[in-house]
């Protein structure tokens, strides 16, 4: 047994703090046994044939039966989207586009904690999060976007925006309300027609936003929803009749979508990983920088594309700062999504759980040290403790691959060059962080730093108005603001 | 005896310097033998951008303005030869035009292409655009200046590197080009020109992992094997682009957004 072993073990070890259990009510949400796909504004039996269960990754239990889409249900849901894009939907006027689409926004805000609980239970993050992130989020970027929809051509100056037609969309596990928001609001804001894919591991918030829809009066075949694992998203994005792809996951799965797509014509952003460096000068805030390495990397168990999940710290202030780091570590409390005081929640699905345990062990193997604040991991479902990793070579596959889970490396520099050249030794582009009181230090890293966000002096922010997208392999093209409404449209 | 001319020997154009084919080949086209690149002339092609691309990235918009405008201001200068290779006129004019077109975009694309952004929250937000890095360009065929100036000098302007694959058929032009260029204060290895056959360079140059753009602007038929082979590092892929335009000139820029807080 190694030490990281002993560390996960389910024996009991005293938590930090005791605090009495604040459970959010489950009451508000009212599951159905099994979901159809939602096609051409109605739910129907899959064609397929197949169903599996949703499970909540705490407690393992299953939350209801989910159709898996098959190719005949992906041409089904294609179908019924051209069919609404041609026959009425691509010709509502601008401002009625806009009206239905602030009504989504309405609606979200209306059933926010409805969908918070539902999405904390079935993908495991924790409440606080869902509650104070995601869904306001969510809701904030259909607002957002369905202002532009009767605003289009003064987006693009000299040019005419005309929609694409029917966009296939892909979306991951970790933010499954937020990613949903950022692909289908500016798609309809555009004029297109969607077929949305959630993720394989949680699919409810989406099958529940069909009922969004219902109440917003959103046009049948607007948007459709297609459930299922890779096969449906390989079938959706290689579709003959779909005008546009838009995906977020991984950049393997990226690279692929990119080879089916060669050749076709059909538009493609992709919004792929990360490995994003959270780089910390001797002048920084140092307790402030403390709090957002934890958010940078701790934030939604570290699910997070634009994680801050190599810390660039420099030599000057490492002791103080990973002592700081340590003892702020030894706070966060692990467990129940559902409970309010719950800082991480549960490991999304037991495969990430096992790919955060290899990579885990890759970097015990390599040789760096390796530290976990004693926490108490509850018995059912998947987790991992939060983990910091110290004494990392730039080689190590912990520094290198994106875990894509609860676990930081911890590197070093001495000058504002190496932090920059270290930062930048990565195939990706996604994120980067700098903390420094120096305005000066901070535009000049914020030049250097070859990512599409850069957050100085904070981490992990978000906005529908602020455009997010990476340099190199962490893909292209730009999901929020002005930019973001590019991926959906054409120019006459 | 009537004097003989001295010929020109039409070589390739890398890191600043007019190198023959590492690999000493050649094949004759427009009544010269021009330099039958390799792929090895890629590859070093595309180092020596990648180095030349932080230097060009880091010059002011208003420096790499005023090289572009001089671009124009020495091909005028040469327009004779350009007229005599090419046979028109108006396709020397045209691409003289175009230089100074991109010229004047040059301090103008942060403006229109960044944004300011309102966030809900006490942050200071905002978007500039900054160059991919290197751009692998396969030029038209025909109008093989014009063509050429059309496809780099968008590229260019945003701060990136080229590495540009001239017309097969009609490649004198773009080594001409290459001269003025030389003679335009284009740091070296920031425009490398090759000439040699497509069917065996635009793989290497679509496949080149240290490639972060591709324009398959010059290729006339079936894209899709080189699209396959670009996904390799997630190229941003440029077909048809998009005129003159600075949206043509976003195809090789990233969107970058900084976020600050907003305190005492």
């Amino acid at each position: 047994m190694t030490e990281i072993d002993k560390k996960q073990d389910r024996s009991l070890v005293p938590s930090a703090f005791e605090y009495a259990p604040a459970l959010e009510s489950r009451d508000l949400v009212k599951l159905e046994d099994r979901y159809g796909l939602f096609i051409g504004g109605e739910f129907v039996e899959p064609r397929s044939g197949e169903f599996h269960p949703s499970v909540s990754p705490s407690s393992e239990e299953e939350l209801a039966d989910v159709a898996y889409g098959g190719a005949e249900d992906v041409d089904a849901a294609v179908g019924a989207a051209r069919d609404a894009f041609e026959n009425g939907w691509s010709s509502w006027p601008a401002g009625e586009r806009a009206k239905v689409i602030y009504r989504i926004a309405r609606i979200l805000q209306e059933r926010a904690r409805e969908f918070a609980v539902l999405e904390s239970l079935d993908g495991g993050k924790p409440i606080r999060e869902s509650r104070d992130v995601d869904l306001p989020l969510a809701a904030a970027h259909f607002f957002y976007y369905a202002g532009w929809a009767d605003k289009l051509e003064y987006a693009f100056p000299n040019r005419t925006p005309r929609p694409l037609g029917v966009a296939a969309q892909v979306i991951p596990w970790n933010f499954p309300m937020l990613m949903l928001a950022w692909k289908v609001a500016p798609a309809l804001a555009a004029g297109n027609t969607v077929v949305l894919k959630p993720a394989e591991t949680t699919p409810l918030t989406a099958l529940l936003f069909a009922d969004v829809l219902r109440q917003a009066q959103v046009p049948p075949g607007v948007v459709n929803i297609v459930t299922g694992d890779g096969r449906a998203g390989s079938e959706l994005v290689k579709h003959p009749d779909v005008d546009k792809v838009a995906f977020t996951g991984s950049t393997e799965v990226g690279k692929e979508i990119q080879r089916a797509l060669a050749g076709t014509k059909k538009k493609l952003t992709l919004e792929l990983g990360g490995k994003a460096a959270n780089v910390i000068f001797d002048d920084a805030p140092l307790d402030q920088a403390v709090e957002g390495i934890v958010n940078g990397i701790y934030f939604n168990q570290g699910h997070v594309c634009c994680a801050g999940s190599r810390l660039l710290v420099q030599e000057s202030i490492y002791d103080q700062t990973i002592q700081k780091l340590k003892r702020r570590m030894s706070n966060l409390r692990v467990g129940d999504p559902l409970d309010k005081n719950t800082d991480i929640g549960a490991i999304n699905s037991k495969a990430q759980l096992e790919r955060i345990q290899e990579l885990v062990r890759s970097g015990e193997e390599e040789g760096a040290d390796v530290f976990q604040p004693e926490c108490r991991l509850p018995e059912k479902g998947w987790w991992f403790a939060p983990t910091v990793f110290t004494n990392v070579a730039q080689s190590y596959r912990i520094a290198q691959e994106e875990i894509f889970g609860p676990v930081l490396s911890v590197l070093t520099f001495r000058t504002p060059d190496e932090a920059v050249e270290k930062a930048n030794n990565t195939p990706y582009g996604l994120a980067a962080g700098v903390w420094t009181e120096k305005g000066s230090r901070i535009l000049s890293m914020a030049q250097r730093l070859r990512a599409g966000v850069v957050w100085a002096n904070t981490y992990n922010r978000f906005d529908p108005t602020s455009p997010f997208g990476g340099y190199k392999e962490s893909g292209f093209g730009r999901e929020g603001g002005l930019h973001g409404l590019e991926a959906y449209v054409r120019f006459d | 005896m009537t004097r003989l001319p001295v010929a020109k020997t039409y070589k390739l154009f890398i890191g600043g310097a007019f190198p023959r084919s590492e690999s000493g080949r050649s094949y004759e086209i427009e009544g010269a033998n021009v330099a039958l690149g390799s792929r090895k002339d890629v590859r070093d092609a595309v180092r020596t951008a990648r180095e030349a691309f932080p230097k060009w990235a880091g010059m002011t918009a208003y420096n790499r303005g005023q090289v572009l405008y001089r671009v124009a201001e020495m091909m005028e200068g040469r327009r004779a030869q350009f007229e005599e290779l090419v046979g028109s006129q108006a396709e020397v004019d045209a691409a003289i035009d175009t230089w100074v077109w991109y010229a004047g975009w040059a301090d103008k694309l942060a403006q229109v292409l960044g944004t300011s952004n309102p966030v809900a929250g006490p942050y200071f937000n905002f978007t500039i655009p900054e160059p991919t890095g290197v751009a692998g360009i396969v030029a038209p065929e025909e109008p093989p200046l014009l063509g050429l100036v059309e496809r780099v000098a968008p590229a260019l302007v945003g701060g990136n590197a080229v590495v540009v694959l001239a017309s097969e058929r009609r490649p004198l032009a773009a080594i001409t080009l290459a001269e003025v260029l030389a003679t335009s204060d284009v740091p070296g290895g920031t425009v490398n020109v090759l000439t040699g056959r497509k069917s065996e360079l635009c793989p290497v140059l679509a496949g080149h992992m240290d490639v972060n753009a591709l324009d398959l602007a010059g290729i006339v038929g079936d894209s899709t094997e080189l699209e396959r082979l670009a996904a390799d590092n997630v190229k941003r892929v440029v077909r048809n682009g998009d005129g003159y335009s600075p949206w043509h000139a976003a195809a090789f820029l990233e969107l970058k957004t900084v976020w600050h807080p907003i305190g005492v």
